[in-house]
């Protein structure tokens, strides 16, 4: 009981006293004077305790509306035109003095309730005359509101049938009523002194002063349940793909950025991708509208040009006419290896080995639904090394996908125009136990690379999406989450932990 | 991709061998092709564009026998010589070549006529793209007379009964009338003249790329031998297209027959088909250098023949039927298949490399470290976005870089800035707690001088929204971010249509403008549907680099 007493906060020692058996909270409000939400939070530490007990129940009350709230001041329209005809004896419906909008109600309902005789003018009936000292129904009935819907009867009911059908003179809410019931350990408690002098908040002063040394501290509900706060932090793709970045920062791989609007040209022409490959058409690629053309380096186009048409040294090429005016036209890039082939254009080939990597945005002209995106983000990689082979291309994607959390991959024969021999690479879920499908990877032609490097030396190149695997991380089901950016769902969901 | 459907037991009598069920999945999964779905006795398979002699039933199960050792090796197609000619001239400029040939001795049903249309359909939008880079057709040799030729015809000239159709029209009224000249004729938009065959009797047999005569131009269950030709834009397209269809006949049991081509315009006199392999030198040394493999000669025969090649002395023999080889690469890759992915022995060589992270992405990531140390959470948003979001809504005026082919206008423009991808965000999370303190970082589009004539620059874009957002907590944000990141700035009264005047600045950094900061105008507020205050800057992370 001592303990009992010493965990009372202020508010709980304020209101506890007041507390009667069955009182409802409005009343206890009342009593207290102090603010609803204040009571309702020590009523419900104190129900916690199980020093009281709070019980529900729902009532439909009926309370004046507007018009109900403005007519107990100046009366119904209808007890006005009475009240005229009292004065005036008889009135012209030119001559009432009431609104244009209470001027028909106010007629109808003493129609209804035979209290005048409609002529060239209005007089008043016999009915009219002993209801000039009496109270109508309905103002009996607003008189008595507020009141519970159930206890309505009788004459009252007619009266709020009437009003019912008149717009804002009545309205019923649903109200909770709370009712509060001391338990034993209440009406025990409640007996106690209960205003003992505790330490509330320690404060400075109580430490610098030392006051503290003779008092008692009040005692909190340590399991008491605290309300939300929501931290920064970093958007959950970003986590996922700043780990990803890491993972090849500690391969030795370093990173390519660059343009997302690029020429057709470094997109797909430079990468041996032909003119007329499904790939470029209007319903997978996004082209620009303006500026529509880009600028073309000068030291490639002949040699990519040449590249199509005849081939390389060893190659017949595709074999048709190339034309400049395609590859200048500007595009969303269709996969981060714009970036790869301007990388390797860059590159001196006594700096070799060497090995790139890139993480971004890419897009593809797609509608947007549960497994389809327009911007996606993909993870690229290039190893140029005289030596490199295509074991070795195997040997990167699974230590890239182990690190993943895919210790299990499959690699599938693929086509790609730019790589041979190509991949697809699947990993098993350890999960779902199935294979999925993460994208594509190969060495890089010697068409692709003799024009920008001048030499044909092995590329191993990859570039899967990425947004699959964040997806699985995260247990997403629809890829639309990724960008919907749910304030709840980005405050809630886990960390990127590995 | 296109997709070959294949009657399982048809397919193993072709193949000469069955295979577990579970076997079969993984052996045309790795053999380069994708395995879509079996379903009792149907087994459908996408074919990658490279391999287009794999779209018949015929193809996909040579291709497969020989994969699985039961059929190895070249196999050869022996083509007999005629005298019948196919005479090419007076052509459209657009439509310049014809070649075909003869297959006789068929023995058709329903199952193997379907089967032959299937072949020409996937030809048709694969290899041929669509019928743009060529047209294919297929007619009953009893109903025409040879020399046939090809020519062009003036479009009023041209009569005769398309496929499918109760009566003789005229061409014009073909493109106009019948579902395959509503689907192609615009292939023939301002030629100047329409490609014809006509057979020796002036008999009018097709109008290539649309439509062939339904009265000669039909095969059916009763045809025996089959007059097959290809014409269009692209001689090297349509012979494969001839090579591909001719050896799938000739698997179903016919007999190649060559024709006398003749084009008189190009000099050009030759003998079609022509189904002699090719010969290609192959490098082994090459190739195990690109594989990381060390195969013997012999190893290398014989998996090359596993994937339909003959090998001798150092040269490949190449079927007539694949499309595809245009360097000795396409032989590592096949080499690599027949090996199988699944044996090669994966490695990380002992390359010294080091690691770099490019410098401006650090950056960027200590930036947003430090707003999410700051209390603020990081919102990841597209950066195709509308115009109306963009200027309309944010009470201003802009240039965006637009897309020319958006599939919604929704998603049609490039943003130019940030600030109302994030106020868009605001829009759509009202129902949840306040203060909603958002940030994200992305990427701009504006004209500028570089190779796209597009610049692209990186922002960052703040934004505090409750009932006390204000000035002054948006500025200690700001000026928080630029001490942790040692950079000194100046502010400057600035005014600026989506925030509210005398509350707007403007931040500059060794006086470049780099920032936009104040408080949200209650006009973009409530077009925006938000009933708190909204606080933002927008800060040019490029130009601070």
């Amino acid at each position: 009981m001592n303990d009992l007493i010493k965990s009372l906060s202020p508010l709980e020692r304020e209101v506890l006293p007041k507390v009667e058996d069955s009182i409802t909270l409005k009343q206890l409000v009342k009593k207290t004077k102090k603010q609803e939400v204040e009571v309702m939070r020590a009523l419900q530490w104190l129900q916690n305790k199980k020093v009281i007990e709070i019980s529900l129940e729902l009532k439909e009350l009926v309370t004046l509306g507007e018009l109900g709230k403005k007519y107990t001041k100046v009366k119904l329209p209808e007890r006005r035109l009475l009240d005229q005809l009292k004065d005036k004896g008889k009135l012209t419906i030119k001559n009432i003095d009431l609104p244009k909008s209470e001027l028909n109600i106010a007629i109808g309902e003493l129609k209804k309730k035979a209290a005048i005789q409609m002529g060239k003018e209005i007089t008043l009936s016999p009915n009219g005359r002993k209801l000039l000292t009496k109270d109508f129904i309905e103002e009996i009935f607003l008189s008595k509101l507020p009141k519970d819907l159930k206890e309505i009867e009788n004459e009252n009911k007619l009266a709020y049938n009437n009003l019912k059908k008149r717009k804002n003179i009545i309205e019923t809410n649903l109200e909770k009523i709370r009712t509060i019931k001391l338990t034993l350990l209440g009406k025990k408690l409640i007996k106690q002194k209960l205003d003992l002098d505790l330490i509330e908040a320690l404060t400075p002063a109580h430490i610098k002063k030392g006051t503290w040394k003779d008092k008692e501290f009040r005692r909190y509900d340590v399991k008491i349940n605290v309300p939300n706060i929501y931290g920064g932090k970093r958007h959950f793709v970003k986590q996922a793909t700043d780990y990803a970045k890491k993972i090849w920062l500690e391969m030795g791989f370093e990173e390519m950025t660059g343009p997302m609007l690029d020429s057709s040209f470094w997109v797909f022409d430079s990468l041996f991708t032909a003119q007329d490959h499904p790939v470029r058409d209007l319903q997978d690629t996004f082209y620009i509208a303006n500026p529509r053309d880009a600028k073309l380096p000068k030291e490639f186009v002949s040699k990519v040009k040449k590249a199509h048409e005849k081939g390389t040294p060893g190659s017949t090429g595709w074999q048709y006419k190339w034309d400049e005016n395609d590859a200048k036209r500007n595009v969303l890039r269709t996969h981060t290896t714009n970036l790869s082939a301007r990388t390797i254009a860059q590159l001196d080939i006594k700096d070799l080995p060497k090995k790139y990597f890139a993480l971004g945005r890419c897009y593809r002209n797609e509608a947007l639904d549960w497994s389809h995106i327009f911007e996606f983000n993909q993870t690229e990689g290039i190893v140029i090394d005289e030596n490199a082979n295509f074991r070795h291309l195997l040997g990167y994607l699974k230590q890239f996908f182990t690190k993943m959390g895919f210790p299990k991959a499959r690699f599938r024969p693929a086509h790609f125009p730019y790589t041979e021999p190509s991949v697809e690479i699947d990993v098993f879920h350890p999960v779902h136990k199935k294979w999925v499908e993460l994208g594509g990877a190969g060495m890089f032609r010697p068409e692709v690379v003799i024009p920008i490097l001048g030499k044909d030396v092995p590329v191993l190149a990859w570039g899967p999406g990425f947004d699959r695997i964040i997806l699985e991380f995260y247990k997403i089901n629809d890829i639309r989450e990724l960008y919907k950016n749910d304030l709840k769902q980005l405050r809630e969901i886990k960390n990127w932990i590995k | 991709m296109p997709t070959v459907k294949l009657n399982k037991k048809v397919f193993e009598k072709l193949v000469g061998k069955k295979l577990p069920i579970e076997k079969l999945k993984d052996r045309i999964s790795m053999m380069g092709t994708d395995l879509d779905s079996i379903e009792g006795d149907e087994i459908s398979v996408e074919i990658f564009p490279n391999r287009p002699d794999m779209l018949s039933e015929q193809g996909f199960a040579r291709a497969f026998s020989s994969f699985i050792g039961v059929k190895t090796g070249l196999k050869e197609y022996k083509v007999n010589k005629t005298n019948d000619k196919l005479i090419v001239k007076n052509l459209p400029k657009e439509w310049p070549y014809a070649i075909g040939c003869v297959v006789r001795g068929l023995k058709l049903d329903d199952e193997k006529v379907r089967e032959i249309i299937q072949i020409q359909e996937k030809l048709g939008t694969t290899l041929t793209r669509n019928r743009a880079k060529g047209g294919i057709g297929l007619y009953p040799v009893n109903k025409v007379k040879f020399p046939i030729t090809f020519s062009g015809k003036n479009p009023k000239e041209i009569k005769f009964r398309p496929l499918e159709f109760p009566k003789e029209i005229t061409a014009l009224q073909m493109l106009s009338q019948h579902p395959k000249g509503r689907e192609y004729g615009h292939l023939m938009e301002n030629w100047k003249t329409f490609p014809v065959f006509t057979d020796a009797n002036g008999t009018f047999m097709s109008m290539p790329p649309v439509i062939n005569s339904h009265d000669v131009g039909k095969i059916d269950e009763t045809t025996t031998d089959v007059f097959i030709e290809a014409t269009g834009p692209d001689l090297k397209i349509i012979k494969q297209a001839i090579n591909i269809i001719a050896t799938a006949l000739s698997d179903m049991g016919g007999k190649i027959y060559s024709l006398k081509v003749e084009i008189p315009k190009e000099k050009l006199k030759f003998d079609c088909p022509d189904l002699k392999p090719k010969s290609w030198n192959m490098d082994i040394d090459y190739i195990n250098k690109r594989l990381g493999l060390n195969l013997k000669e012999k190893e290398v025969k014989t998996l090359l023949e596993k994937m339909g090649y003959g090998y001798a002395k150092g040269k490949v023999l190449v079927p007539a039927y694949r499309a595809d080889i245009m360097h000795q690469v396409d032989f590592a890759e096949d080499i690599a298949i027949a090996y199988g992915y699944e044996n090669f022995d994966a490695e990380i060589p002992n390359v010294a490399t080091i690691g770099k992270e490019n410098p401006f992405e650090i950056f960027k990531r200590k930036v947003a470290e430090i707003l999410a140390g700051n209390q603020l959470l990081e919102c990841d948003t597209y950066n195709l976005t509308n115009e109306d979001l963009q200027t309309k809504k944010m009470n201003t005026k802009m240039h965006t870089i637009k897309l020319a082919n958006a599939f919604s206008q929704e998603y049609s423009t490039l943003r130019a800035w940030i600030i109302p991808s994030l106020l868009q965000i605001l829009s759509e999370n009202k129902q949840y707690d306040y203060p909603q303190n958002i940030f994200t970082i992305g990427r701009i589009f504006k004209k500028g001088k570089t190779e796209s004539g597009v610049e692209e620059n990186d922002r960052v874009a703040v934004l505090v929204c409750d009932a006390t957002a204000n000035f002054t907590k948006i500025k200690q944000s700001f000026d928080y971010l630029m001490r942790m990141l040692n950079i000194k700035y100046e502010t400057k009264e600035a005014e600026h249509p989506s925030f509210i005047p005398g509350r707007t600045a403007r931040i500059t950094v060794k006086g470049k403008d780099v920032a936009y900061i104040g408080e949200i105008h209650p006009q973009v507020l409530e077009n925006f549907s938000l009933e708190f205050p909204v606080a933002a800057f927008e800060l040019n992370l490029s130009e601070l680099f």
